[in-house]
């Protein structure tokens, strides 16, 4: 599997992670504090602020720049 | 008065920024619009998500947490750690590159030559300063509501606390029509000073003071209460739910929750954030943008909502949403100098995203309407000249309607922006990544979109909450229209030429 592949259905899953009925009604407190539906998602933030790290890592566009930095002469039968 | 003074202080800190910043400025139309691409890491992330938290993130969240609790933040804010960074990587970085190439400044110019149509400007322009301006609005009227909400007098179980200019109106708040003129007076003097960079300078030091600010309120307030565990312990317990309740007005239904996720979509399509990536040095600038966005989001939602959720226990339902922020802090953090402090910080939030839009469409309207067909060459300093002339009609049009239309929440009508945007953004997508894309579709999205646009907000009794088919967002139903229509579109016309599917793919 490839890891543009792997990234997507990780992505994905994050989607679906984000509709947590099973929290809907729960009144309980994380911490004593912090009701739980939002202990969720304020990890969730952080989850996500991980994948994106560990995309950046494994996926960074580098032709992408380099083409970029090709200028508009070149420009012609060009690539990305 | 302290209070107000502190906030002068501020106000007059920023425009020394400007002024500084101002010695940087080279002068020359290109840095006026995009900084010549020379926005390293951290001012990019500073002035992409001082951008993206507008009066929307403080005043917005507290108020929506207040009226409907826990469920704001996921609406909003955990997707759009996940939506925001997936567009910065997969749309950001790609315009950044083709802009860098071929020398864009505006979304418009790219469309153009990917497209093959030069009309198609005039239709997207209007189309895009409509939208843009009800996120200028709820600048303006937050920044009002809140500086009311500070300045104004307040009701406690002790009595009631003066406003700070009692002979000037009759609550002693600051009114909203001078707060807006000041507000859009010292953004309009830092943008005109330096362009692109003085607001990047300016939003990097806002997104730092609003940031510090936020957390201090959230402190301050809990420690008020008695400590995090009392304060939620005194909050409405229906807020630490996300369950609906009978009428509908607290909590979040299922439909509701899933269909939001489409509205943080709009960052693709943003005009203002187009510009933004554009003055980044270069690709790996946006590395730490995207890593930092999320966990900066939660860093100022968090803190939010939960202030949102504990003034349940302090104040009747029913009280302006938009005022929920400034009143918590005028009433429990009573030294005047914190609550000067902890407002210039939500003031910081509202300028660093009305400085960047005030800025792009000015871009817009003097390189995609003046010079796109100009027979004769313009010097820097008369294309600078229109740009900033174009501003000015802009903000003083915004001021009028911000003080028309003042009692909207600013969380709806920043989402009505947002889902405009959101909507549009097929087009974008399909001109990045799919070869097949045409100019007819192009066309058919930006109609269909805004038609189902104009039909929706109008339904909504023009800037109201709205949802269709039991808890679903206009945005979401729109987002397939203008898919839709892009597909259709483009599977029934020529595709484009060679020449420019070998330009950009």
């Amino acid at each position: 599997m490839t890891k543009k592949r792997i990234i997507f259905i990780v992505f994905v899953l994050l989607l679906l992670l984000h509709q947590d009925s099973w929290n809907w009604d729960n009144a309980n407190l994380v911490l004593g504090f912090m009701p739980v539906g939002l202990f969720y998602h304020a990890c969730y933030s952080l989850v996500a602020a991980l994948f994106w790290g560990i995309v950046m890592k494994v996926a960074w566009p580098t032709e992408l720049e380099e083409w970029a930095e090709g200028g508009a002469e070149s420009s012609e039968g060009g690539s990305k | 008065m302290t209070t107000v003074i502190v906030i002068a202080i501020y106000l007059g800190l920023l425009l020394g920024l400007a002024l500084f910043s101002k010695t940087l400025f080279r002068g020359t139309s290109k840095d006026y619009f995009v900084a010549s691409h020379s926005i390293g890491p951290f001012m990019l992330l500073m002035s992409v998500f001082g951008t993206t938290m507008t009066a929307f993130a403080l005043v917005g969240s507290t108020g929506k947490a207040f009226e409907r609790g826990i469920g704001t933040y996921g609406l909003m804010a955990s997707s759009s750690g996940l939506i925001h960074a997936a567009c910065f990587l997969l749309i950001g970085i790609k315009l950044w590159a083709i802009g860098k190439r071929y020398g864009y400044v505006t979304q418009i110019q790219y469309f153009r030559d990917r497209f093959e149509t030069k009309a198609f400007g005039y239709l997207l322009f209007p189309i895009l300063v409509l939208l843009v301006i009800p996120y200028l609005l709820i600048g303006i009227i937050g920044a009002g509501k809140t500086i009311a909400g500070v300045t104004g007098a307040k009701i406690t179980p002790k009595g009631t606390i003066p406003g700070v200019f009692p002979e000037w109106t009759d609550n002693g708040a600051i009114p909203p029509w001078f707060t807006g003129l000041v507000i859009s007076a010292v953004v309009l003097t830092y943008i005109f000073a330096g362009g692109s960079r003085a607001a990047a300078w300016a939003n990097t030091f806002q997104t730092i003071v609003f940031m510090v600010m936020g957390v201090l309120a959230f402190y301050l307030i809990s420690d008020r209460l008695g400590g995090l565990g009392a304060a939620i312990e005194q909050a409405k317990d229906s807020h630490k739910v996300r369950t609906l309740s009978e009428g509908g007005e607290i909590g979040v239904s299922h439909w509701t929750f899933l269909s939001y996720m489409f509205i943080p979509l709009s960052v693709g399509m943003f005009p203002h954030l187009f510009q933004h990536w554009l003055t980044a040095k270069s690709a790996k600038s946006f590395k730490l943008t995207v890593v930092a966005h999320p966990i900066c989001i939660a860093i100022v939602w968090v803190p939010c909502v939960l202030i949102g959720i504990w003034a349940t226990g302090l104040f009747a339902s029913g009280i302006p949403s938009g005022a929920i922020l400034a009143k918590t802090v005028g009433v429990l953090v009573k030294d005047p100098i914190i609550v000067g402090l902890v407002t210039a910080g939500i003031l910081a939030a509202i300028m660093s995203s009305l400085d960047s839009q005030f800025l792009c469409l000015g871009t817009m309207f003097t390189n995609d309407i003046v010079l796109h067909r100009a027979k004769k060459e313009y010097s820097d300093k008369q294309i600078l000249f229109m740009a900033r002339g174009f501003i000015v009609a802009i903000v003083v049009l915004t001021y009028i309607v911000a003080l028309l239309l003042y009692e909207r929440s600013v969380f709806d009508l920043a989402i009505w922006c947002f889902s405009g945007f959101a909507a549009l953004t097929p087009l974008i997508i399909a001109a990045l990544y799919w070869k097949r894309a045409t100019k007819v579709g192009a066309y058919s999205c930006v109609i269909a979109v805004f038609i189902s646009w104009l039909t929706f907000f109008a339904m909504s009794g023009f800037g109201g909450e709205y949802f269709v088919f039991g808890g679903i967002v206009p945005a979401a139903i729109m987002w397939f229209i203008g898919a839709g229509a892009m597909i259709i579109g483009s599977l029934v016309s020529q595709p484009p030429s060679e020449k420019t599917l070998t330009k950009f793919f």
